[in-house]
Parts: C-alpha cells; structure tokens; sequence
C-alpha cells in the first residue's frame, strides 16, 4: 500500500535493535503485545476475541500458547463491568490491556473510563494509579455503518485524566503501544482499522515512542496539514500531489490528543503562516476544532489566512459504499482545499489534481485493501 | 438472641460500631455550620454490616465502596482524621480535599475507592480480585454496594464474570429499604429475593440479619473462607435500615415517603442498641468499662475534627498534580 513507501519508519533510540522489517500494522501491534508480556509479568490482555481463532485482527496472535488463559483473558460481553475489572486490575498492580474490537462498544464503558479510570490518579493524589490500556478501533469497511465505524476519539479527549493516543504508522504503532502499556496511566489507544492493513518499516525488538505529542513526519513551507490516524495517510498523499504542483505542505501527525502538546503545531504555524487540520472524526467539537482554537489563541498574528478545518460531516456514517465517498474526506479533499488556502488558480493545479484523482480512484473507499472481499 | 461466645470480639464490633455512631453523630450536628461543604451520606443504623464484614476481614484484604463510605472506611481502619479533614475540604484530607464525604479512599488501609455512582466500585473490586487471583496474593475484595446498585445492570456484568474465573471477591448488597425516598418494593418484584441476584450466576448467596454483627461477621467469615480456599465468590444479603435521611444528615423529610411506625419499628432493632443490651445483660459490658468508652471514643472524635479545623485548605497551586503520573 500508499503508505509502506511514504512512511519511514522513525528511527529507534539509540542502543536498541535497529533491525527494521516491512510489517503490517496488526502485526506490530501483536509484536509490542508480545514483548511486553515477555518482560513484565503484570502485563495482561483481556477481551472479547483474545483467544478466538481470528485473535483480535491477529494482533493477540501466539499470545495464548505462550501465556495461558491467566494473562489472556477471554471475557463476557460486558464492555462496562470488564472495564471496572481491568480498573481494579490496575490499581491492585496489574497491568491490563482491554481490547474492544469497535470503539462504538467502548461507549458503555464510559462511565468506568470517565468516573474511574480518569480519576483515580488525580483523587488519590497518585496513592493509586490506572497504569490500564484500551485499545479500541476506529474507522470504515464493508458497509459497517453508522454504529460500527465511529471515530469517537473527542469523547474521550475532553477527559481529563485520560491519555488518547492514535497512532498512524505500524512503526509507531507498535512504540506508542509499548510506551502506553508501560506508562502509569489510563491510556485510550484508537487504532484505525486500516492501519491494521497497512505495511510499513518496523524496527526489531524492544522500543518505546513517547507519548509526547504531535510530530512533522513530513516537513515543509507553505501550509501545515495537522492530520490525526488515518488522515495522516491521507495528508501525506495530498502533500505529495502537492508537491508536484511546488507547493511544500508541511504534515504534523498528531499523535497524542490528551494530554495535548500543542508546541510542534505552533511553532509548524509560526513557519508557515497557514493550518489545515485533518481529523477522522465529524468537525464539530473535534480535535481539529480544538486545534484550531488553540492555534488561533496563541498564534494568531502567524496565520495569514483563516484556518481550514477537514473532518466527517455532521452526519451518521453511512453503510452504502455509494455514500461513503462523500462521507470520507480523502487525500483530495484535503489537495483541494490547501489550492483554496494558498489562493492558488486552478488551472496552476490541474495536473496534479487529476494525478491525484486518479490514483484516488484507484482506492476502494470501504476496505483498506483492494483484495478484501468480505467483511473483516 | 444467643449468649456471646467470644467476648472479645463481640466487645470489638461494638466498639467499632460505637465509634461509627459517635462519629456520624458529631457530623450531622455540626453539618449546620457551614464547615462540611460536601454532601454526606450517614450510615447511621446500617454500621453492622461494615463492622460485621470487616471483623472477617484481613487488613491486607481491600474493600470497595459507594457514596455511603464512612462506615465501611472507618470499620476496615481508614484514618480517622484523613477522613474528617477531607469531608472539611482540607489539605490533610485522605485525598487532599479533592474527594469530599463520597470519595473517601486509604490505600494502606485497604480501603481502595468509594464511587458515588452507583454500582461504580463493584467491578472495580472484582477486577482487585483478579488481580489477587492472578498474583496468588491469597487476598479477598469486598464489593460494598446497596439495594439501588441490585438494579443496575454492571452488578451483573460482575457477578458473571466473578463466577466464571472463580474470584475471591465478597459481594455485599446493604440492603436498607430505599433508594433516597423511592422503597425497595416500587422497584424490584417482592416474588424474587435479593439473594437470587447470586444464585441467578451459581453464585452462593446467604441473607443475614444485616442488624446483628455477630451474625454479619459470622457469615462473612464463612464467605472470606471459601474466597480464600479458591471457591470463589459469595453474595451477602444484609438486611438493614437507614435511620437517617439519604442525604441531608441534621434534617427529617416528613413527607410520607416513610411512616413514623415503621422508623419506630427499626430504631427498636437498631444495630448499636441491640448489641449494647446484650452486652450489658449478660455482664460484659459495665457501666464503667462503657463510661470508659464513650470517654475515649469522644476524645477521638473531637481531636479529629480539631486537627480538621486546624488544618489548611490545599493551594489551588496544586490543583494539576497526579493528573497524569510521571
């Protein structure tokens, strides 16, 4: 895919195994599962699916024949409870690991995630903590619809307390799930179905991405693409096509939504004069909305022009593939509206527009990958 | 009622109930003066069942709790002063004021979350049972929770799943007849006991008269024991009362949600009274031993809310702190 060419992996702290290998995302993450099972006793997974045949996307893969139904834990269908047991899990020194394979299901959990996990810490005046990892995944295929595909990630970036983190890479996928599982905190980990899909370089062994906030994974001069997830694919296509236009757009992957560095945007801004924000989730109180409040706030007198804000519409996720492509923004939505936001004719972009459409075209809008023929 | 066989301990739960009254007592009459800017939920008649459980309990096991926490927290060795300074909003507090009369938590103590949503903290003591299951710690959770907690749909997330993998978790329904004004009667079908809740998910389940601690601690030993032999976990039916109002401690809400014969009727069955007669009436407790008592208990209470008084509010400075653990 797109992504295994444009995606260099970060390159590992020093003094760890820089052996890299193109590897899916689900299997990153099933990697950084698997080595922090190995090296901490505490670490356990639990969830529906952990031990079925398909193994959660395969991302739990081996991880019952190594360790046994006390430290994978296949639960009842009880989203909320399970959440009070890995919260109780934690506190009393575990370190769980809950998998909900829609973030859609998560929504019952709220009340555990936002009344417990969030709180704890800060309550207890860190005498307890929540060292607890959710991972939830977000994103479109096959029609899944309106309750099946959510990128709900602002309800749980309004928390705080809570730590929310999308990665967009299988390289940092498989970082950022180590450094959430070995961080002392309720860590929320929205992973877009399709990066599950998606192939890239992935440094051997152990490593740790921290979960410091966003990052240029793509620099540039005349406008910054603030993208979370998936849209960072996307906001990297765009800047290619860009690119062949000459025109330098400048991608910050997000990252971590909570808590919120908003330094490498601003100081991005302050170079560039120009934001685009590019969320999975609907544009209305989302993190875009958040970004470009706080860019407005504390960078003003960079921006040259008015922010642009490239998220879902106010509206339900459609299950036809024939109202899925005007539901997902792509790659050239985002080329289209960064012509806008330079002021640019478009007969001055027209070649690499339609470049870009084409390859665009190429892409099914409901399955990560052309071969997928069936749900997943 | 029969004769006490262990003195000591029967001597010990009234002591801790005592202690419970004395001090719930002290908060509901100077509630009025403005000092305690937090609601609190008393305890009062209910003290029993913590006293009861906790009697059969090990410090090192860890008990879970809901808004109605002093007793629970008290009875299990919660730090007194921690708790009368928090209820004041105080630095000192057992979480630094930030918790207030429902929140009330002491680690070292086992004290582990009191939730004010209801039914909050009954997973969360499942999941430290999971934990103890996990590390082979030996331990038991406590899962306190009330009749309202029966009704909603987590208790059962829990006690399926507690079943299931086997956990040494103790799960205790106080039963005191209402949700705020709303009785038990207009909201679960009187043909279906509460001790069916446990036995729906093969889980034993005894009902105990939740005013009598000895016969509380008594059947919270025999569920402690089967946790601890890896048997799993046990419902607890505690019958009980709730003297006080749900909420507001110095006020009666005289609008005929309650008859006056039926308060009548279990304030004669009060928890604290009936041991007291007993104690006295078979010679073990003496007037002396009990002035001696009350002496020492109320010097207790006084200096806790004393050093409550004393002590400083927290700086709005440290507001961020543990927000997220470095």
């Amino acid at each position: 895919m797109f992504a295994e060419r444009r995606i260099a992996a970060e390159p590992p702290p020093s003094g760890v195994p820089t052996e890299s290998r193109i590897l899916s995302g689900a299997d990153a993450l099933r990697e950084a599962m698997a080595l922090c099972m190995e090296r901490d006793e505490r670490v356990f997974v639990m969830g529906q699916g952990v031990t079925d045949p398909f193994r959660v996307f395969g991302t739990t893969r081996g991880l019952l024949e190594t360790y046994g139904p006390g430290r994978v834990v296949e639960t009842p269908l009880a989203e909320n409870g399970m959440t009070g047991v890995a919260i109780g899990a934690a506190i009393s020194g575990q370190r769980p690991v809950l998998i909900h394979m829609r973030a859609d299901f998560a929504l019952l959990t709220m009340e555990q995630l936002v009344n417990n996990a969030a709180k704890t810490a800060w309550l207890t005046q860190g005498k307890l903590q929540v060292p607890l990892v959710v991972r939830m995944f977000i994103g479109r295929g096959w029609g899944q619809g309106p309750a099946h595909t959510q990128s709900l990630e602002s309800l749980f970036a309004m928390i705080p307390g809570l730590t929310v983190v999308m990665p967009a890479t299988p390289a940092d996928a498989k970082g950022q799930l180590i450094a959430a599982i070995e961080s002392p905190n309720p860590v929320i980990f929205l992973e877009h179905r399709w990066l599950h899909f998606t192939r890239g370089l992935v440094p051997a062994g152990h490593y740790s991405t921290p979960l410091d906030g966003p990052k240029v994974v793509r620099p540039g001069c005349d406008l910054t693409i603030a993208a979370t997830s998936h849209m960072v694919v996307e906001a990297l296509r765009a800047a290619d096509a860009l690119a062949t236009a000459g025109i330098s757009a400048e991608v910050v992957d997000v990252a971590v939504l909570r808590p919120f560095n908003p330094e490498p945007i601003l100081m991005s801004v302050r170079r560039t004069g120009r934001l685009m924000v590019a969320d999975t989730g609907w544009n209305t109180l989302g993190m875009g909305a958040e970004i470009i409040a706080i860019v407005t706030e504390q960078a003003f007198g960079a921006l040259t022009g008015p922010p642009v804000r490239v998220g879902l519409p106010d509206l339900p996720a459609p299950s036809s593939p024939a109202l899925a492509g005007d539901y997902y923004p792509t790659a050239l939505t985002l080329f289209d509206r960064a012509g806008a936001l330079l002021g640019l004719p478009p007969s001055r972009l027209a070649v690499s527009r339609n470049r870009l459409a084409a390859l665009i075209a190429e892409i099914p809008v409901d399955v990560p990958e052309a071969g997928i023929t069936s749900p997943f | 009622m029969p004769m006490l066989t262990d003195i000591p301990s029967a001597l010990g739960l009234y002591r801790a109930m005592l202690r419970i009254r004395l001090v719930e007592e002290t908060i509901a009459d100077r509630y009025a003066q403005q000092r305690m800017r937090c609601p609190v939920h008393l305890s009062i008649g209910q003290e029993a069942v913590a006293a009861g459980v906790s009697a059969a309990l090990a410090s090192s096991d860890q008990i879970f709790s809901t808004h109605r926490c002093h007793a629970h927290y008290l009875a299990k060795g919660g730090d007194l002063t921690a708790m009368i300074a928090e209820i004041h909003g105080k630095e000192t507090g057992c979480c630094g004021g930030r918790g207030g009369s429902m929140n009330l938590v002491d680690p070292d103590a086992g004290v582990m979350m009191s939730s004010p949503t209801i039914g909050s903290s009954i997973p969360v003591a499942v999941g430290a049972a999971l934990s103890m299951q996990q590390r082979g710690t030996g331990g038991v959770a406590v899962a306190y929770f009330g009749d309202g907690a029966s009704e909603e749909g987590v208790l059962h997330e829990s006690l399926n799943f507690a079943a299931l993998r086997r956990l040494p978790v103790l799960f205790v329904l106080e039963n005191n007849g209402y949700s705020i004004f709303t009785p038990l009667d207009q909201r679960q079908p009187a043909q279906r006991p509460l001790s069916d809740l446990g036995r729906a998910h093969g889980i034993p389940a005894e009902t105990v008269d939740g005013n009598d601690a000895g016969a509380v601690r008594a059947a919270a030993g025999r569920a402690v024991g089967r946790a601890r032999r890896g048997e799993g976990p046990t419902l607890l039916v505690c019958d009980t009362y709730r003297q006080s109002e749900h909420c507001e401690p110095a006020k009666v809400f005289d609008v005929g949600y309650r008859t006056a014969a039926e308060r009548e009727e279990w304030a004669a069955r009060c928890p604290l009274t009936r041991l007291r007669h007993q104690l006295i009436a078979e010679g073990i407790l003496t007037k002396e031993a009990e002035a001696a008592l009350l002496r020492s208990l109320r010097t207790e209470v006084e200096e806790a809310f004393a050093d409550a008084d004393a002590a400083p509010f927290p700086s709005p400075v440290n507001a961020m702190e543990h927000l997220h653990v470095r």
